[in-house]
């Protein structure tokens, strides 16, 4: 029974992975690609960690061996870890590329250029 | 005990990390580089929580935490150097 849980949430950990690596490839720029990639790996990397957790809570209920405990923590600190980082280093990326003068892609209003030229407060 | 799935997980992952590394490759400016890196790194965390998870080592997931912590630094140093400067 916690087999077909444990492969359900892997089955879409995989299937957000691969679609997150596909919208590199489908999208005209670096704004939009950052904002597919971004969000897709960050969610199937939560499902990865959700799998561990419940492969680990099962082992310890069939086993009772403290190990287990141990994995389940490190594998959620691994996941706040992420959480926190993932977004602060995109939007970190996005700044920048903007700053280094890469315009979007078929946009027609650009409102962070406007602002850093003083027009808008 | 060796749970089979969790290889089947490491397969998925490795697959983006390959359809990933074409962008990296051969893309056009240098901040889709970047990109294609951050998501690369973020796969890469994925992958060893599932390894360490099918076999058995929680130490790979120590190592994990390690690695998500080191990649999000180097982003950071690379987006600093591409906007000009610390300002």
């Amino acid at each position: 029974m916690i087999d077909f849980i444990v492969y359900a949430l892997l089955a879409v950990s995989i299937i957000f992975n691969i679609l997150g690596s596909f919208s590199l490839h489908r999208f005209p720029d670096v704004y939009t690609r950052l904002h597919g990639a971004t969000k897709c790996t960050t969610f199937g990397t939560i499902f990865a960690v959700f799998a561990v957790v419940v492969h680990s809570i099962w082992q310890i209920k069939e086993t009772n061996n403290p190990k287990y405990l141990q994995m389940a923590l490190h594998s959620l600190v691994a996941l706040i870890a992420l959480m926190l980082t993932n977004p602060t280093g995109a939007h970190a990326i996005a700044k920048a590329a903007h700053l280094s003068g890469y315009k979007p892609a078929k946009a027609v209003i650009d409102a962070y250029e406007t602002k850093l030229r003083g027009e808008i407060q | 005990m060796i749970f089979i799935g969790f290889f089947y997980g490491i397969l998925g992952v490795i697959l983006a990390g390959v359809i990933t590394l074409v962008r990296v490759m051969l893309g056009p400016s240098v901040p889709d580089r970047v990109v294609g890196v951050d998501t690369l790194n973020t796969l890469i965390v994925a992958g060893m929580i599932l390894l360490g998870a099918a076999y058995d080592r929680v130490i790979y997931i120590d190592i994990a935490i390690v690695y998500a912590l080191l990649s999000y630094i180097g982003t950071l140093v690379v987006a600093k150097y591409l906007q000009g400067g610390l300002e």
